[in-house]
């Protein structure tokens, strides 16, 4: 069970895909050094997916490396530690890698070079430990999944639990091009990434892990399973290079054969996917207690000197990893967070590393090959390249007639937003950005008709209720004036009664 | 840098004029093999389709306000004209060719707003307008060599701009017209296909036909290239040659004394050409697996309607419009989405069974 051979009929009939040049050398032959620490580390509260996490210090306060600096805001988010010791200088908004390049919320921390670490809780055999206990810690540890989804880690180990999850499956594969993190940690760190996997499985009541590693990756292939030989329920299998491979349910696919429904997620078929960062970042946070302060970064690209992988502290400015590798060896056509396929533009070199990032790219303009878009010509490839099965172009050609209506009908809501359609396409058409841009418009218009109803449900409410006043005023006024007669009534009757007498 | 940008932030190397580039590399050999089988005029009937096909894009582009020269630069004007050229006597009047570019880039592409947003197959349109329009003209094929030797640039030259038609003494027909007329005749199969040797004459090209006809078996190396180098599924092709193919197998196998053998269908007229390089238009096939298929089957069995019932010796060029104006139907047979039935339901959670 230590290897899984995939048959080979399916890889045939598996037509998805790109294969985009890999541009993992030089960083993934190079061992993954400490990047140390800038000036000043940003740290934004929003690192994850759901509500923004709520500071708990203050300008001006001490913090150590390891301290809870903000609390999770909601059911749905993650706490966010203190990279280093130092200072906490402020609290205000700094450049981030947010899709819309907008300014965000950060702790700054002015590092005092001790790099001192709050008490921590060791334990010796973290796989004794309860599977509640086990998701708590992980929750209180600040893991979010680093694979660049950033959802909260510890709710997925809850929702494990209660949708019968068997099979764990393990992200090695690392489609995105340049990116090696994953691919450096899996050849340095396997036994913690084993031992971290072996800890969700037991969180989440699965029965076995598969890891899945993408073929171009034999090193970290052959760490992997030698680390996993002693433990029968963990299987290491090598999966076909190709993009995106690292997407969850063709991942699951590929491993398993299975493919999870549309409407659904992968836990209705009974698996849950991390990423190899994940596994090991729960193992540092079991077994030695330390809260998510650092992850590997890729810092890559043609415009860098030296490409290499970097342990970076959460806050570290790009700007700081560039100069770390050598700096820049001409001007960057673009910055990029995570990987070229997926990854956010940043529009600043300020920009913080944040928990998700597995990558910091300064691409050339040949590398990103930008160019004015052409007419389509139908030539199909994005059809060929979607690993979901859509078509793309009529897709863009009904956004572009603002028919976004009939592109939702067609699968706009299962696009992956993976970038593979842009990637092949001839005509170089923004495709992704059309998806994105029909997904914001459509839920905005969601939003928009929820208003509406509620908007609706509210002047019902209110119409209703000046009705129930009018006619309850209307009663008590007839109420009124009948006690006013009946009084009236009474008073004359008392006169008469005392005339008469 | 300042601005913000969408991802994916890299792009594969092959753009819009590469992939045209591609196209009229895959058809040099046969076409280089055409001129040295056909002489300077067919040389110089492809000039004119080429150049008038330009000429007629760019002329388009500018009454519509665009800048001509970066969307000349795709390459699809000169393909346009390159196909018809290959598609047509190599030695037609020069007329012919100015015309049916008009009709390909103006009527067929244009009209219809340009690269990408045409139905039908321009180099089609254009050929088979002029081929209903000018039958005589359309079908005089020139025997392979005769004009190739003894004329030079200068004879040509005149023969294409100034005369009307090649003398008959340099004409024959082509396989399929010959067939056709022969079997109109009462004459038998066996008969009317004795002079010919399709497997020979389909390597070098030694026959009377269009430039795209003759050599079969160049076209096929070319689009063999093409597939290689993923310009072209193989879908399309394959499809085609089954349509062609599987009909006329069972038909000559029932009554071989009437009906053309499968392979000399596959090898002689502008199947081979129809089947990589026509119905393998981007713009004019559907772009779903479903579809292709579909398409490409259709074609098939409609040229072999046409060969064996039709008015006409060759049908791919109808057979090719007639699945076009299907096209925009096929699409709407899209690919089966992940996670979903056919229908768009979302499939049933099959669990994962644990080992």
């Amino acid at each position: 069970m230590s290897s899984i051979v995939i048959p080979p009929l399916r890889k045939l009939l598996q037509r998805w895909g790109v294969h985009p040049d890999s541009h993992k050398f030089p960083a993934c032959g190079l061992s993954i050094e400490q990047a140390g620490f800038p000036d000043l580390l940003t740290v934004p509260l929003s690192q994850h997916v759901g509500a923004a996490a709520r500071p708990v210090v203050a300008v001006g306060d001490y913090v150590l490396r390891g301290q809870l600096i903000a609390e999770a805001g909601g059911n749905i988010s993650a706490p966010v530690h203190a990279p280093t010791s130092g200072t906490v200088v402020a609290i205000a908004e700094a450049a981030m890698p947010h899709p819309s390049g907008l300014p965000d919320m950060a702790i700054h921390i002015k590092p005092d070079g001790r790099d001192e670490w709050v008490t921590l809780q060791t334990e010796h055999y973290p796989i004794n430990l309860a599977g509640e206990e086990i998701a708590r810690r992980v929750a209180a540890a600040g893991i979010v999944g680093m694979g660049g989804a950033t959802f909260p880690s510890a709710v997925k180990l809850a929702l494990g639990a209660k949708s019968k999850i068997t099979t764990l499956i393990l992200n090695g594969s690392e489609c995105e091009p340049y990116l090696s993190c994953d691919d450096r940690l899996m050849q340095e760190h396997a036994d913690g990434i084993i031992e971290g996997a072996r800890l969700i499985l037991k969180a989440t009541g699965a029965t076995r892990v598969l890891v899945g590693i993408e073929d171009n990756k034999p090193e970290a292939i052959t760490a992997m399973k030698i680390a996993a030989k002693p433990f029968p329920e963990v299987g290491v299998a090598k999966v076909p290079s190709r993009y995106p491979m690292g997407a969850d349910r063709q991942l699951i696919q590929t491993l398993t054969g299975i493919e999870a429904p549309a409407d659904g997620r992968a836990a209705d078929v009974g698996v849950v996917v991390h990423n190899v960062g994940t596994a090991y970042a729960v193992h540092r946070a079991l077994r030695y207690g330390e809260p998510l302060t650092e992850r590997v970064i890729t810092v890559a690209g043609g415009a860098v000197r030296e490409p290499r992988n970097l342990w970076a502290r959460i806050g570290t400015p790009l700007s700081y990893l560039f100069e770390r590798c050598g700096g820049l060896v001409s001007s960057p056509a673009r910055v990029i967070v995570g990987g070229p396929m997926m990854g956010i533009g940043v529009p600043s070199f300020e920009a913080p590393v944040v928990k998700g990032a597995s990558g910091a790219l300064a691409l050339t303009a040949a590398e990103v090959g930008e160019r004015e878009p052409s007419a389509c010509i139908r030539c199909s490839s994005c059809v060929s390249a979607c690993p979901v099965g859509l078509m793309p172009l009529e897709m863009a050609s009904l956004i572009n007639a603002n028919e976004l209506g009939k592109a939702d009908e067609i699968g706009l809501g299962d696009c992956l937003t993976c970038g593979a359609c842009g990637f092949v396409c001839p005509s170089r058409i923004p495709l992704v950005q059309y998806f994105y841009h029909a997904k914001g418009e459509l839920s905005a218009m969601n939003r928009d008709k929820k208003r509406l109803d509620n908007i609706k449900v509210l002047t019902d409410a209110r119409s209703e209720r000046i009705e129930r006043e009018k006619r309850e005023k209307a009663e008590m006024h007839a109420r009124r004036k009948a006690e006013r007669d009946r009084a009236a009534a009474e008073a004359a009757q008392k006169r008469n009664s005392e005339t008469a007498s | 840098m300042s601005q913000v940008h969408a991802s994916p932030h890299a792009l594969t190397s092959r753009t819009t004029s590469q992939i045209m580039g591609m196209v009229l590399l895959a058809l040099t050999p046969a076409t280089l093999a055409g001129f040295w089988q056909f002489g300077w005029g067919a040389f110089l009937f492809w000039c004119v389709c080429v150049f008038s096909c330009v000429f007629f894009e760019a002329l388009c582009l500018r009454w519509a306000g665009k800048r001509a020269l970066p969307v000349l630069w795709d390459g699809s004007a000169v393909l346009t004209g390159w196909l018809m050229a290959m598609s047509m006597p190599p030695w037609a009047p020069w007329w012919i060719g100015v015309l049916a570019s008009a009709c390909a880039i103006v009527l067929a592409k244009q009209v219809f707003g340009g690269l990408g947003c045409n139905l039908f197959n321009p180099a089609m349109v254009g050929r088979t307008l002029v081929l209903v329009s000018f039958p005589v003209q359309m079908t005089q094929w020139v025997s392979p060599q005769a004009l190739a030797q003894g004329t030079d640039f200068a004879q040509a030259f005149s023969q294409i701009f100034l005369a009307s038609g090649v003398p008959d003494a340099f004409t024959s027909a082509s396989l399929l017209g010959h067939v056709k007329t022969e079997l109109g005749r009462g004459v038998d199969m066996f008969d009317a296909l004795r002079d010919f040797l399709p497997w020979a004459s389909s390597i070098n090209g030694a026959r009377a036909g269009s430039l795209g006809e003759t050599s079969a078996l160049l076209i096929l190396g070319g689009g063999l290239f093409l597939v290689a180098k993923r310009i072209i599924g193989l879908r399309i092709p394959i499809g085609f040659m089954l349509g062609l193919g599987v009909p006329a197998l069972i038909a000559n196998a029932v009554a071989p004394e009437s009906f053309l053998p499968a392979s000399t269908h596959i090898l002689s007229g502008g199947a081979m050409l129809g089947a990589f390089f026509i119905a393998t238009d981007y713009v004019t096939s559907p772009s779903a697996p479903a579809g292709q298929w579909a398409f490409a089957l259709g074609c098939g069995l409609i040229t072999w309607l046409i060969r064996t019932w039709g008015g006409y010796p060759e049908g791919v060029g109808f057979a090719v419009l007639i699945m076009n104006a299907l096209t925009p139907l096929l699409d709407m047979w899209r690919p089966r989405i992940f996670g979903r039935s056919f229908t768009g339901k979302s499939l049933p959670a099959r669990r994962v069974g644990s080992v």
